[in-house]
């Protein structure tokens, strides 16, 4: 028993974020008028995909006690590449997605290389790869446009169903199973369950995930275990531009095009921050993962879906004005964030503050 | 003499200096002319200087600590469009206090919630943002800069008549950030509050064993930076004439780096004034230098960032943890 309780007390951060996604969620789908139904689940899964990958971007460098202020701009240059590559005869869409992945990766690679071997600090090493990085997008699509195979498109972004009638993939009708079980899921949560469980649960369990979480708590510690930090603090950046990779090639295939948005890439830069502290992983470096990172982006989406749907005339009808949007987004992150502030009145000697 | 002035600061002059002569040849290549070693133009380039020095001066402080204040952006925006919405004589006082609002809520976030900084000021930013979108209905003010804030920015007492009806003026903008980085190096080195700046900035525990209030320290830093970034929120609205949405977004990246180009570790406790200005001028001659070459914005994005590695590569690199 009480080792569930320490369980607990040290994921209280992942839990949190859970919670606030479960209640912000549910408020918004019982006061949507189609709330609960696989279109909503779609449109917002949706939405919210490339913000989750590029929050479970940030996590990976955060855990090691770095930062990477480029996931945004990673995000953007795999997205104009993606429109340039992923379309054309099946093999085509298939080895442009492949590229693009791999491109993503090799930017995180970069960031990794600077901050290992050129031992720059992490955060204004990313923040200068990232003007590179966007310098290639604009270089790759100087205006918005693209084309990404439609096919594709209608498949990634619908419930699995879809992919039955786009490819045909039972001729003599669905059964039940799918029908009116599985092909119900929407294909991004699909993707997302997959990117969790087939790459970072295993990357957590591996010596250089751990080592990650390693560094992060203590890097001369870790050094003095014989871990190899160079290579754990490469993985996580190299892992960070891959999972910011797939978050530009779902925002292209999701769009229909590529655009190189400086101002897209940086909110969704510091948005990704924001996510990674609201699902209870430390910016020091150490502690939590990246599933938290998830519900930390979805609480932030559902934050700002919940206000779409606050009905006008209501008695909080002035939460749906647009105007006021913005500023409520705000005192929400802000208050979010302040959540970590708890631990000021916990601690028992005030110079354990200063660590 | 040349013991004085640290390393970086020499290697980032020395680059300000290869840059102008790339550039100039560059221009007597193509134009026959040497408009980037003409005092009109190097005038012009200080004045839009003085914009980002302001700024970066600010942020500075906060670096030192080893905290960062990414409500910049926002913090010059607020400033300028409530200052040129109030008008009037109060415009100044009013931009002012909105900058010492913010520093004082970044700064009571950080010593006493101990939010890390970056967090907090980014969800100060975000709050502001909501607050001008919700003042102003999300278009530009429709109010514009008052003269004095005009005259502040653009004004040239000190200028020479050169013939033809030109002058060579110094605009009252880089006296302003001349005025400022007397004020704020004579805080750093004179001042029991800069000795304790750094001192907290190297390790926070100890100087708080050592008796400073590191509390305060943290709050008065987070106030000069915003008030200084208020200060190029005023300047930059009189300079436009007018404020805007999103005004500020400009000025945070370039800011950090050319504090950091100048040789201020981003971990906090070490680095010279000096440096932060010489940096800040590194990056408006090479935004100027590559615009001027007509160089796309995707190679100039491409250009600014290998210049920051390159620099650090030099000089920036941090010590490797062994135990």
């Amino acid at each position: 028993m009480r080792d569930i309780g320490l369980r607990l007390q040290q994921s209280v951060g992942f839990w949190v974020a859970v919670a606030l996604f479960a209640i912000l969620y549910t408020l918004y789908s019982s006061l949507h008028p189609k709330g609960w139904t696989v279109d909503i689940f779609v449109q917002n899964s949706n939405e919210s995909f490339a913000l989750i990958m590029v929050s479970m971007a940030q996590t990976v460098p955060v855990l090691t006690g770095g930062i990477d202020l480029s996931v945004g701009a990673m995000m953007t240059l795999v997205n104009c590449l993606a429109s340039n590559l992923v379309s054309g005869s099946p093999s085509q869409i298939v080895l442009g997605i492949l590229v693009c992945l791999a491109a993503g990766a090799l930017a995180g690679f970069v960031n990794g290389a600077i901050v290992v071997y050129g031992r720059i600090q992490p955060i204004i090493a990313t923040l200068a790869t990232g003007a590179v990085y966007v310098g290639i997008s604009l270089f790759l699509r100087p205006s918005p446009g693209g084309k990404i195979d439609d096919n594709l498109s209608w498949v990634a972004t619908n419930a699995m169903a879809e992919m039955d009638t786009t490819y045909g993939w039972f001729p003599d009708g669905a059964p039940g199973w799918f029908a009116h079980g599985i092909g119900l899921l929407p294909v991004p949560i699909l993707l997302i369950l997959i990117i969790v469980f087939g790459v970072w649960v295993p990357f957590r369990k591996t010596v250089t995930g751990r080592g990650c979480y390693a560094i992060g708590s203590s890097e001369g510690a870790a050094y003095m275990s014989g871990l190899s930090v160079a290579r754990s603090k490469l993985a996580a950046y190299t892992l960070g531009g891959l999972f910011a990779g797939f978050g530009g090639l779902y925002l292209a295939i999701q769009t229909g095009s590529g655009n190189a948005d400086i101002p897209q890439a940086g909110g969704y830069t510091l948005n990704s921050i924001a996510a990674v502290v609201i699902g209870g992983t430390s910016l020091f470096g150490g502690s939590g993962g990246a599933i938290g990172s998830v519900f930390g982006a979805l609480t932030l989406r559902s934050i700002s879906f919940c206000f779409r749907v606050f009905d006008t005339d209501g008695q909080v009808g002035f939460l749906a004005n647009p105007l006021l949007q913005p500023i409520f987004e705000g005192v929400i992150l802000l208050l979010a964030v302040s959540l970590g502030a708890a631990r000021v009145f916990r601690v028992k000697n005030r110079l354990s503050l200063f660590t | 003499m040349i013991k004085s002035i640290d390393r970086p600061t020499l290697i980032a002059s020395g680059f300000c200096v290869a840059i102008l002569i790339a550039g100039t040849i560059y221009t007597l290549y193509t134009q026959g002319t040497a408009s980037f070693i003409e005092p009109t133009y190097l005038l012009q380039q200080l004045k839009i200087a003085a914009f980002l020095g302001t700024v970066a001066a600010g942020m500075m402080v906060v670096i030192l600590l080893g905290h960062i204040d990414l409500s910049v952006p926002w913090t010059i925006a607020a400033s300028a469009m409530i200052a040129t919405a109030v008008g009037g004589p109060w415009a100044i006082p009013v931009g002012l206090g909105v900058g010492l609002a913010v520093g004082l809520i970044n700064g009571i976030g950080v010593a006493f919630l101990r939010v890390p900084s970056m967090i907090f000021t980014l969800g100060v930013n975000a709050v502001l943002r909501g607050l001008m979108v919700m003042l102003t209905g999300g278009f530009a003010p429709q109010s514009s800069a008052t003269p004095i804030m005009s005259w502040l920015a653009n004004g040239e007492p000190l200028s020479v008549p050169i013939g033809g009806g030109h002058t060579w003026g110094i605009a009252n903008a880089v006296l302003m950030w001349a005025l400022l980085s007397a004020a704020l190096v004579f805080m750093l080195t004179r001042t029991p509050f800069g000795r304790y700046i750094y001192a907290a900035g190297n390790r926070e525990a100890a100087a708080y064993l050592s008796g400073i209030n590191t509390r305060l320290v943290l709050i008065g830093s987070f106030v000069i930076c915003s008030l200084c970034a208020s200060m190029a929120g005023l300047l930059i609205a009189g300079y436009t004439s007018k404020a805007f949405q999103a005004m500020g977004d400009a000025y945070l990246l370039p800011a950090i780096a050319a504090v950091v180009v100048g040789g201020t570790n981003i971990l906090g406790g070490q680095g010279k004034y000096s440096g932060t200005v010489v940096g800040t001028i590194l990056i408006v001659l090479l935004q100027s230098v590559l615009s001027v070459m007509q160089m796309p914005e995707a190679g100039r994005q491409i250009i600014y960032g290998v210049v920051i590695i390159s620099m650090l590569l030099v000089y920036g690199r941090s010590k490797a943890i062994r135990g």
